[in-house]
């Protein structure tokens, strides 16, 4: 399947994905509205999250990985593996907010959803053309969503 | 090819998944001895609550055991096990042969000796059907005892509360949660209970249960002589492994059913999984009981993975919980309570008024395990170093105590193989 990877090498550390993220997953989908309104009002949230060390950076989301741990973490079923696409998908309204998938995915791609007991996590832009938002606003093409 | 999974949780699901990751064919049966496809077993806290309704119970799609070409057998038990003829029999009489067999009968409720625990109004809350039944009694009841302070006693008593029950909590140790947790963790989430008028006393526990004339609870007496007037009783000590048909068969027991690290227990078609299970530990690095949803769910997948000819072995269980109390959500993860003596370091930054929490506790270069109360949102990113046993170099280890995980404290080839590998990343 496809998924994103990301390259430090090229990681400037601009947070542009992010702001991508949060307008793609946005009522709005307008940068300014979602990042000034929608994010206090809705907790909207990027589903992305840049990691910094001394010059170093790379951005992260969900690796929709082929054994997750989240998906034998989460009680409730509301993580759960699309047999087709082979994607992590999240449904909203299984998940009862315990938190057990935040703790079980060592890749810190789950966060807490700023205002409700949910989570929020990469759907890989499901349904937008041209695919996930993250790679297309990347400037320095360190964000590659391809076969591998 | 035929597969014979007995229990219908979340093991078996794991193992459903297993097996049809690599065999799409084989014939595989699911005997259930509760009526419902398999459910979120913690959810019925949450559902005894009122948050959820039973229709969002389920732990897959309702299509899920069609299309995975799974027979469910439903509201029956296995009364024998013939691992000489490879079948099993069930109480409808029906006998079934079967290729490979799962034992993911999980855990039976422990239920101390207490004089008057026989009879009416004594509920263990670790099945769907008791929590029915205490919804339908909370309309009505104005009092509960709940005997044991661990995470189901904690959740039973707060979902009780909830529905407008007083409810006391009976704990025998000095303290709530002394598995999972450490003491500064469990008076955190003790105070919280408190502040919400929940009753915890510990150092205490039931001597007697008192019944009326009817046979009906009146109250029970407690060990320091008091008496708490009650109409229920949840009895939540824990659970034993259910493993008397398979020990019946003549497969090995110790604590529970021994298994290898392929899942196999000492007959090489029967396998383990799951709370029954005495399996690998990550961290002790021998074969343990603990029943953990996660440890559950991946042996089971391991199990199916292996039972289907796919050679895989166990990585090993590490014990980790997650719970909220009260909307004081916690996280406790591998060894949070080593023994008193040199062999781990222990670092913890508590902040009562804040009500949050951080421990960590390394042994040597390893972080073997953690708690978090409050803050959370970096828990994930603890469960990375102990999972992956990274050893921690120095610089690494100030950035865990200061409480700034993160990814870029990995190894470097370990970043680059996991987040931007040339072929298919794995698991």
């Amino acid at each position: 399947m496809k998924r994103v990877y990301p390259n430090r090498e090229c990681c400037i550390g601009c947070h542009l994905c992010e702001l991508a993220c949060m307008t793609a997953h946005s009522e709005s989908k307008d940068l300014i509205i979602a990042y000034t309104q929608e994010k206090n009002e809705q907790g909207l949230a990027p589903r992305k999250r840049i990691f910094h060390k001394g010059a170093a950076c790379v951005a992260l989301s969900c690796r929709h990985c082929d054994e997750p741990s989240c998906i034998a973490a989460c009680i409730s079923g509301a993580l759960h593996k699309d047999p087709e696409t082979g994607e992590t998908v999240y449904d909203r309204n299984k998940c009862v907010g315990c938190w057990s998938c935040l703790m079980a995915c060592p890749y810190g791609a789950i966060r807490r959803h700023p205002l409700e007991s949910k989570i929020v996590k990469c759907d890989l832009c499901k349904g937008r053309e041209g695919g996930p938002a993250c790679v297309a606003a990347c400037p320095n093409q360190a964000l590659k969503y391809e076969e591998r | 090819m035929t597969y014979v999974l007995i229990g219908n949780g979340i093991a078996t699901i794991g193992a459903i998944e297993g097996i049809r990751k690599s065999d799409k064919d084989g014939k595989i049966i699911v005997i259930g001895a509760e009526k419902s496809p398999a459910y979120g077993r913690p959810l019925i806290s949450y559902l005894l609550a009122g948050k959820i309704s039973r229709d969002q119970l389920a732990l897959r799609p309702e299509e899920f055991y069609d299309r995975s070409g799974v027979e469910l057998r439903l509201g029956t038990t296995v009364d024998k096990l013939d691992a000489a003829a490879r079948t099993v029999t069930t109480d409808k009489g029906e006998t079934i042969a079967y290729d490979k067999l799962l034992m993911a009968t999980g855990g039976t409720p422990f239920q101390p000796p207490i004089p008057g625990s026989d009879g009416p109004d004594i509920y263990n809350f670790t099945n769907l059907e008791h929590a029915q039944q205490l919804i339908t009694l909370a309309r009505d009841m104005k009092r509960a005892v709940v005997i044991g302070g661990g995470l189901i006693g904690l959740k039973a008593a707060e979902s009780l509360f909830d529905r407008g029950v007083e409810v006391t909590i009976l704990e025998l140790s000095p303290r709530i949660l002394s598995l999972a947790f450490d003491s500064n963790a469990a008076r955190l989430a003790a105070k919280r209970l408190d502040e919400v008028g929940l009753s915890v006393r510990c150092g205490v526990s039931a001597k007697e249960i008192m019944r009326g004339d009817d046979g009906h609870v009146k109250g029970v007496l407690l060990t320091d002589g008091t008496f708490l007037e009650t109409e229920v009783v949840v009895v939540a000590i824990g659970v034993v492994p259910n493993y008397d048909l398979a020990k019946k068969a003549g497969i090995k027991t110790d604590k529970g059913l021994v298994v290898d690290d392929y899942m196999v227990t000492s007959d090489p078609a029967v396998y383990a999984a799951g709370d029954v299970a005495q399996a690998r530990d990550l961290l002790a690095d021998e074969n343990r009981v603990v029943p953990i949803w996660t440890n559950a769910y991946n042996q089971g997948y391991c199990a199916g993975k292996n039972m289907s000819g796919t050679s895989s072995p166990y990585i090993g269980g590490l014990a980790m919980n997650s719970i909220s109390f009260y909307g004081l959500p916690t996280v406790s993860v591998g060894t949070v309570n080593p023994p008193d003596d040199d062999s781990c370091e222990v670092f913890t930054d508590l902040n009562e008024k804040k009500q949050s929490y951080r421990k960590l506790v390394f042994q040597g270069d390893h972080l073997v395990g953690y708690v978090l109360v409050g803050d959370i949102d970096q828990a994930g990113m603890y469960t990375a170093f102990i999972k992956f046993q990274f050893p921690i170099p120095a610089e690494a280890k100030e950035a865990l105590i200061a409480g700034q995980p993160g990814v870029l404290l990995w190894p470097e080839q370990f970043i680059e193989d996991t987040w931007n590998p040339k072929s298919t990343p794995g698991a």
